[in-house]
């Protein structure tokens, strides 16, 4: 084995866990994350987790039928509560793709080299996320099969869509952050499908790689211009995570309601959208670690990164809250009836829940040791997770129920319908991930290989040294 | 170990390759030429009636008025389809025992009314008002086309609401005088756009801004 180790890799030694544990060569990294894939034995915990979530994905499919059949009207949506949980979860969903392209995408044009070994992870999280949010929009209409008149095109009836109105945005930003969601996971696949084909026996299996990989030779010239191609997706993909969480934000900043016509929403929206987003990434990627034993590549010090990107947002999206209490008091009427009723009406529950999840138990994230620890970690993820469908819950039905008219006011409760709409998508989304962990390597090994240290170029004196 | 893919792949990678955008191009033109075939508009489709009609006839041969039949063109929302009561006028007496005109006779014998075909028919969305459009300038040929020369009625205009707004949009290039509403053999001369601004000025045509607001036809 080994012992080369360049002097930044000791310094990092020091002070931090490594982002990947000492002792590997490029051949043990690929073995580690190809055999996930290509190993003939699919574990058994993977066929029962792939089972449920399949039955949750017929339960999806289940009520968008009867859905679609009986109309809107199966929700608990009301009139002065007309969006509930088809937006609560649209909003949540997207929120949750965004810690994707934030590790993949801005992480990379910082350079951080934490980001390599769950940037492809996360990448999937947001493309299944993505596809989980865009059911809502579609399906939470009251005619979908006419949803395409949303987009713009030359049709028999000299129609455009209003392009003044922020959900026509959010049907561009949707669109767009999925496609480009798409390609840059795609491109950051290309050269991983290479090995993929190389490294697979079953002639069959060779062969779709084979096609999906498009002739990746791994030339000189091929490395330099797949480099700049995913630094240029890369700096597309940032101010795209940024303004698709901002449009989703303007849905509701954009009204005139109290609680809702708040000019903090977009930066807040979009650190609420990072918070829940690597929270999620922790749910999913702590028991992955664990159950597929990939210790070694994801590492502590990515734990430990991911909790400080977490409590940061986390204090954003608290100061966030302090704000809108804040200005509720400083602006009076119409919006301190808001704050008050959110914190003292019927629906105060969820405000003081969401409290408790979203600002007061990351706090716990400050100490190095929570951080490390993977089962609070995880708990910690989860309540995060909760918190922040919490926090869209409380944006969204505690501003809506009680606005300007007393006599328009109503109150809110989900029905079956509401809640196997969601846990359905929950359920499309895990199985999602069930089937890339099983098909596609999960770890980008072409970047891992990067990060050992017989990758670093070396000056003649270092190497003589060494030798 | 064999090569994973034979030379022909390339070929067969630049084809789909090619000929996905090719593929893409033609299926989005043959969904907008589909929208606009008399497949889904029904022009130029010949309706077939309960009664052999013929418009060629009575109005090219004979040469009734269209208001003799249909007579609320010019006050009310609807043309108005003839009663058999107006067949009876001249049928009482001519080709009275025509078999074409057994249906004709038996509705007056029995009282209940010939159900003719629509030809025209728009979606119930769609409050279309024809006195408005006959009382300002706008003829029946320009949107029914040369009914004095139809055996059988068809449909000439697609009746989509891109075909409604580019008169609303633009009603100098259609309206014609007052006096000439009823003839069918009117056509628009050379300088119908310079006439046209004027007859728009003369009867008080609204702007296309008011012309093409929703509640004008969506009510």
């Amino acid at each position: 084995m080994s012992t080369i180790t360049s002097g930044r890799q000791q310094e990092m030694i020091g002070q931090d866990h490594p982002v990947i544990a000492p002792g590997h060569n490029f051949i043990s990294v690929t073995e580690k994350i190809a055999s996930i894939v290509l190993s003939r034995r699919t574990p058994f915990g993977w066929v029962i987790g792939a089972t449920i979530t399949f039955v949750m994905v017929m339960m999806l499919l289940y009520t968008i039928t009867y859905l679609v059949l009986t109309g809107i009207g199966i929700w608990g949506n009301n009139i002065p509560v007309a969006w509930a949980f088809d937006i609560i979860n649209f909003v949540w969903w997207i929120g949750i793709g965004h810690a994707g392209t934030l590790i993949s995408a801005i992480l990379l044009l910082f350079r951080q080299d934490w980001r390599t070994s769950i940037n492809r992870a996360a990448e999937a999280m947001t493309l299944f996320a993505v596809a989980c949010a865009g059911l809502f929009p579609l399906f939470h209409v009251g005619r979908p099969w006419l949803a395409y008149w949303l987009f713009p095109y030359p049709n028999t009836m000299g129609m455009w869509p209003q392009f003044r109105s922020p959900l026509m945005w959010d049907v561009f930003a949707v669109s767009t952050y999925g496609t480009v969601s798409l390609l840059f996971w795609f491109t950051g696949l290309i050269p991983d499908l290479a090995t993929m084909r190389d490294q697979a026996r079953h002639p069959l299996v060779k062969k779709i790689y084979g096609v999906l990989a498009m002739g990746w030779r791994g030339s000189a010239r091929h490395w330099h211009r797949y480099e700049t191609a995913y630094l240029i997706l890369a700096g597309l993909s940032t101010p795209l995570v940024l303004s698709v969480h901002t449009v989703v934000s303007f849905d509701f900043a954009v009204s005139i309601l109290p609680g809702w016509h708040t000019t903090i929403f977009p930066p807040y929206f979009v650190a609420g959208a990072i918070y829940s987003g690597f929270a999620m990434v922790l749910t999913l990627l702590i028991p992955i670690r664990k159950f597929y034993g990939l210790e070694d590549m994801i590492t502590l010090r990515h734990m430990n990164q991911m909790g400080k990107v977490m409590l940061a947002t986390g204090l954003i999206v608290a100061y966030g809250y302090l704000m809108e209490a804040f200005i509720g008091w400083y602006a009076g009427g119409y919006e301190w009836f808001m704050i008050r009723n959110r914190m003292f009406g019927p629906y105060a529950w969820s405000y003081w829940l969401l409290i408790l999840c979203n600002i007061i138990t990351p706090q716990l994230l400050w100490s190095r040791r929570v951080r490390e620890n993977m089962l609070v970690l995880f708990i910690v993820s989860i309540i995060i997770n909760v918190g922040m469908w919490l926090e869209r819950f409380v944006i969204i039905v505690t501003s809506l129920y009680r606005d300007f008219l007393p006599s328009s006011w109503g109150m809110y409760a989900p029905r079956l319908w509401d809640f196997t709409m969601f846990f359905g998508t929950i359920g499309f989304f895990l199985f999602m991930m069930f089937l890339f962990i099983r098909l596609l390597p999960m770890i980008p090994i072409f970047e891992v290989r990067m990060l050992l240290p017989q990758s670093r170029v070396q000056s003649k004196a270092e190497a003589a040294a060494h030798d | 170990m064999p090569q994973l893919f034979r030379p022909s792949a390339n070929s067969i990678a630049r084809i789909s390759i090619f000929g996905a955008v090719f593929i893409i191009a033609s299926a989005i033109f043959l969904v907008i030429a589909f929208q606009r075939s008399s497949y889904i508009t029904k022009a130029y489709v010949e309706v077939e009636q309960p009664v052999q009609f013929s418009h060629k006839h009575h109005v090219g041969d004979d040469g009734i008025d269209c208001r003799y039949c249909h007579m609320s063109v010019e006050v009310s929302a609807s043309a108005g389809m003839p009663s058999t009561q107006t067949c009876m006028n001249c049928h009482s007496q001519i080709w009275a025992d025509s078999p074409y005109l057994e249906p004709v006779r038996e509705s007056w014998r029995t009282g209940r009314p010939l159900e003719w075909n629509r030809v025209h028919d728009l979606p119930d969305f769609v409050y279309f008002n024809h006195s408005i459009h006959v009382n300002k300038g706008i003829g029946c040929s320009t949107c029914h086309g040369r009914v004095d020369l139809m055996p059988v009625v068809w449909q000439v205009a697609s009746l989509q609401m891109e075909w409604c707004l580019q008169c609303h949009r633009a009603p100098e290039k259609f309206v014609r005088p007052r006096d000439q509403i009823f003839n069918m053999e009117w056509q628009p001369g050379p300088d119908q756009e310079e006439k046209g601004r004027e007859l728009v000025k003369a009867y008080d045509i609204k702007s296309p801004a008011v012309l093409t607001s929703c509640s004008t036809c969506h009510r």
